[in-house]
């Protein structure tokens, strides 16, 4: 199994590699450069060139890449355009306060859907079903940030319960921090529990319907025992691949939430570094990004790896 | 204790549908098992036998319910008790052996934890005593390292391993009564004769009650005390087993035990015409009466009762028939023999101008090299097929027979195109069949076609008969559509579906008119070599007849040559000319059919001869070898050395063994010449059909 994992590991790093050559190509590909956006409507030739040459664009693009990935080899991500600060400075507590909120909304989201999509599961086309399929289908059928205007309206506007908008400093203490986390990780467990519930529900019938599960029932075994035993532990797999799915797609939405909320996250700065054409922070943070997409799959790897003991009698080799 | 173990009194269980129409799948059956007795319960593919043997265990599928009527197992109404009660009933007094042993073991727990749970709550053990039950059973059903094996999941087991496995896993409980459910269904032929004698050997010991359901009249003939037949959701007929198979009273087991093939017999068995009803269809007062050849009008109209042909105490006969005396003193005719007159055998192997089909030292391995093995010049494993030569003449019938995974069908596939051989030639008179389908001409992919084994999955559900059959007519002639209606009426007279069934889709189908629609499919491109994957194995007997028949007619119209895949030795002698038994992708035995009849035959032969059941009780079948799975053929020496019984020592292990071809023209690769294995063999003469 082990050398499954290790496997697993060494491909995410080739891939790794593989998006940062595209995202470096990409920005490349824009049109404009660094020196335009930064210069904007003052650019001048002579204004252009300086730039450039201070900013080493002048320098043939492989020779750029090179330098541009051994500083991150280094842990320097560049410098930032429009803020004139080191990127990393920036990204990485940017990346706190958006692990906080993703980390807290996958620890609360993920095992409450999988234990709602069980329940559901089990009492397929009775009311609880019912009522579980009907709020998922809600959740899973309004965009994110119309679920993020209606809880501010509720919480924020009608009853003053919780802050509507983050007007804190993104690099305050985490505690001062949590209050605001609130309403973005309701939004965002909202998200995910409706569409990780419909699975959790679908694989446990599946695997209630399976012939192992009625021939434990036929052993005498009590209901408790064979859903836990015999019916869990298969019907999680599609679930813990599903899981991934949705905290990537989680990723790709906290651009949107965090804006809704204001909140000081990567999803905000990425806006805000698109926005001022700050290419060297746009590359960052999708580098950044694409490392927790690669990082939640081979989690997922792992954990299937170890439900699935067709897997874990694997022997290297 | 006077009182019976289980008593169903008048049982009616179905399911309504959503129109609100009642459909019974069981109708009023009763039925009494005494103490240590053993019932077999027979009958055909959803006439309601799995229905029966679940509601002893007050299981229903989803969807249905009872309708009337009650179970009492010691005495108690198993559909009345709670949950808690359930528990108990299933947990110490009625175990339950399943069909399909690698879909019933869950695959995320171990051997054992999923053997030992019940017994930590229903028989109190702690887990140490728990395992020591289960070990213990485990060497009793032969498993090998009962102790390392609690430790495995189910997928690193065998087939034949896992069904072992929950047998036991039942027996370990110890309770009154034991269900089983086509236990040994699926099995090779060895395995089976195994795993039946280790189950009725301790089930006699604990003094076990068994239900045992099945298909299949040869196991029930090995097992049961008493038979009960069931036909369209009613048991049609119940007898003490020796009655049942000798004294038959109702036609419609009249009929099946004449549609069985037989390996003493070879001529073509006699299917039962029609097919059952289905729960929505109508029926007649008897629902047999459509199929029946002793039918009145009296049928139509009245259902018969169930009437008592004997009565001595223990030796209860009856039967649900208007005209069981007439069916009682009928006797069974000599089955029409469909076949030409059967060829001389001839060894086309050194005979190649009849030959149609030529493989010469073919071998097919699926194993890709991988490049660092390469590299180092590691050695690769045994090809999954290797050094088999054979010729199949024009016009004949060639059974290639063997064990699950003795590569008869790897064989087939690159026989098909569909799998390129490794080493060695195929041809087709003239023609070079190594190359693969895509890449052959359209003449010789018309004049080579495939039946496979499960229709269902071979034919498209959104097409209907016709047009699936139009297919090959359009690929590969150039003929006027207009055409095509008369060519697809004549094609499904060939295999004697009406018209009218061209405008039908698969669904609407039962499962041997399915195999027929394959069947006409494949002649529909004018064949010349028709290659048949198991084409009956998923037909239920009396269908399975109707099929071997019409495959043999259509040889006799139009001459083609069959190569004939099954692990059915009593079909091969039903339906083929010669015969090939393979073992491990090696070839043992090459000879004509009618020398099974008598030794000499290859040890593998032998084995596998020696383990098919006949359809007569008190004649239980031979176990010659060991029935272990054997991964891997050896590296040197006799692939059939690890389970021989005539093992001669060393030379066995080290030499290959040579051919040998006897004067009647069989061919037996051993190191034992023909006349030796021939004085032994004859020596211990009570094989299958030397009992008759």
């Amino acid at each position: 199994m082990l050398y499954m994992i290790v496997r697993r590991f060494l491909w995410s790093l080739i891939v790794f590699t593989l998006v940062s050559v595209v995202v470096f190509t990409l920005v490349e590909l824009l049109p404009g450069d660094a020196a335009t956006a930064y210069l904007g409507r003052n650019a001048t030739p002579e204004r252009l060139a300086l730039v450039r040459s201070e900013l080493g664009l002048d320098r043939p693009a492989p020779e750029r890449f090179v330098a541009w990935v051994g500083g991150i080899l280094h842990g320097d991500l560049g410098t930032s355009l429009s803020q004139r600060q080191p990127v990393g400075d920036l990204v990485w507590g940017r990346l706190r306060n958006s692990l906080l909120i993703g980390l807290i909304a996958a620890v609360i989201s993920i095992p409450l859907s999988l234990l709602l999509g069980v329940i559901a599961g089990l009492n397929r086309d009775r009311w609880p079903d019912s009522i579980l399929s009907i709020i998922s289908l809600i959740s899973m059928s309004l965009p994110e940030f119309v679920i993020g205007t209606l809880l501010i309206f509720v919480f924020s506007l009608q009853f003053g319960l919780l802050p509507a908008v983050t007007i804190i400093d993104d690099t305050a203490p985490l505690n001062e921090l949590l209050p605001y986390t609130i309403l973005p990780v309701i939004t965002l467990t909202l998200i995910i529990c409706g569409y990780l519930l419909r699975i959790m529900r679908t694989s446990i019938i599946d695997a209630l319907r399976s012939e192992h599960v009625q021939m434990a029932e036929l052993k005498g075994l009590p209901a408790l025992r064979v859903v836990l035993w015999h019916a869990l532990p298969g019907a999680l797999l599609p679930a813990v691949t599903a899981s991934a799915l949705v905290l990537a797609y989680m990723i790709g939405n906290l651009v949107v939430i965090e804006a809704v909320f204001n909140y000081p996250g990567l999803g905000t700065l990425a806006l805000n570094a698109i926005q001022d054409r700050d290419l060297p922070l746009v590359q960052a943070i999708v580098l950044v990004l694409a490392g927790c997409y690669l990082l939640i799959n081979l989690l997922a790897d792992i954990i299937t790896f170890m439900l699935n003991p067709r897997l874990r009698t694997l022997r290297a080799g | 204790m006077n009182q019976p173990l289980v008593q169903v009194e008048q049982l009616s269980i179905g399911y309504t549908t959503r129109q609100g129409a009642v459909r019974p799948v069981l109708r009023d059956v009763s039925l009494t098992l005494e103490r240590g007795t053993t019932l077999g319960l027979v009958g055909e593919s959803g006439c309601g036998k799995s229905t029966l043997s679940m509601s002893l265990l007050a299981h229903l599928r989803s969807g249905s319910r009872v309708f009337g009527g009650q179970v009492q197992v010691n005495g108690t109404n198993v559909f009345a008790l709670d949950r808690t009660a359930l528990e108990q009933l299933r947990g110490r007094q009625v175990g339950f052996v399943p069909q399909n042993a690698s879909q019933a073991l869950t695959p995320t727990m171990r051997i054992g934890a999923q053997a030992t749970e019940s017994l930590t709550l229903h028989r109190g053990l702690d887990t140490a005593a728990a395992h020591q039950r289960v070990t213990e059973l485990f060497q009793r059903m032969r498993l090998p390292q009962p102790e390392a094996l609690l430790q495995r999941y189910p997928h690193e087991l065998s087939g034949g391993q896992q069904q072992r496995v929950v047998i036991a896993m039942a027996l370990a409980r110890q309770p009154d009564l034991l269900v089983l459910d086509e236990p040994t269904t699926g099995l090779d032929v060895t395995t089976q004769a195994h795993v039946l004698h280790l189950l009725q050997t301790i089930t006699h010991e604990y003094g076990m009650t068994m239900l045992y359901v099945s298909h299949d009249l040869e196991v029930v003939a090995q097992v049961s005390d008493l038979v009960a037949v069931m036909y369209a959701g009613e048991v049609v007929e119940m007898a003490p087993v020796d009655r049942l198979f000798s004294q038959p009273c109702h036609p419609y087991t009249l009929g099946l035990l004449a549609s069985l093939p037989r390996i003493t017999q070879t001529t073509l068995p006699r299917p039962i015409p029609g097919h059952p009803p289905a729960p929505h269809e109508a029926r007649a007062a008897c629902a047999f009466a459509p199929r029946c050849a002793f039918a009145t009008q009296q049928c139509q109209n009245e259902v018969p009762a169930l009437s008592t042909v004997e009565q001595s105490p223990g030796r209860m006969h009856q039967v649900r028939c208007h005209h069981w005396q007439h069916v009682i003193q009928y006797e069974a005719t000599i089955p029409h023999n469909g076949r030409s007159a059967p060829r001389e055998p001839v060894d086309t192997l050194h005979d190649r101008t009849h030959a149609l089909l030529t493989l010469q030292d073919v071998a097919v391995t699926y194993a890709r090299p991988r490049l660092l093995d390469r590299l180092r010049q590691r050695p690769q494993p045994p090809a999954t097929v290797e050094r088999v030569s054979l010729a199949v003449q024009r016009g004949e019938t060639l059974a290639l027979v063997g064990e699950s995974g003795s590569g008869k069908t790897t064989l087939l596939r690159a026989v098909a195109g569909l799998k390129s051989p490794s080493a060695g030639n195929i041809t087709f008179g003239d023609l070079d069949l190594t190359i693969p389908v895509d890449r052959r001409s359209r003449e010789i992919r018309r004049v080579i076609q495939i039946i496979f084994q499960n229709p269902d999955a071979s034919l498209n559900p959104r097409q209907t008969v016709g047009q699936i059959l139009q297919q090959p007519l359009r690929l590969y002639f150039d003929r006027d559509p207009a055409q095509y209606q008369e060519h697809i009426r004549l094609l499904l007279e060939q295999v004697r579906l009406a018209p009218h069934y061209e405008r039908r889709f698969p669904s609407q189908l039962s499962g041997g008119e399915k195999q027929r629609v394959a069947i006409a499919r494949a002649f529909a491109a004018n064949p010349e070599l028709v290659l048949c994957d198991e084409v009956t194995s998923a037909l239920d007997v009396s269908v399975q007849s109707a099929v071997l028949e019409v495959l043999t007619d259509l040889q006799n119209r139009q001459g083609v040559t069959y190569l004939f895949i099954t692990h059915n030795l009593a079909v091969v002698r039903a339906i083929a000319d010669r015969v090939a038994v393979l073992y491990h992708g090696r070839l043992c035995e090459v000879g004509a059919v009618a020398q099974l009849a008598a030794a000499p035959w290859h040890p593998y032969t032998e084995t596998l001869l020696g383990a098919v059941l006949a359809p007569e009780p008190g004649a239980p079948p031979r176990l010659l070898a060991r029935d272990v799975p054997d991964p891997a053929p050896p590296a040197r020496g006799c692939p059939f050395q690890r389970r021989c019984p005539r093992h001669l020592g060393p030379i066995c292990n080290e030499d290959p063994p040579p051919w040998h071809t006897t004067d009647s023209g069989q061919r037996i690769l051993c190191h034992i010449a023909p006349h030796d294995l021939e004085q032994r063999q004859t020596a211990e003469a009570s094989l299958a059909f030397a009992r008759d």
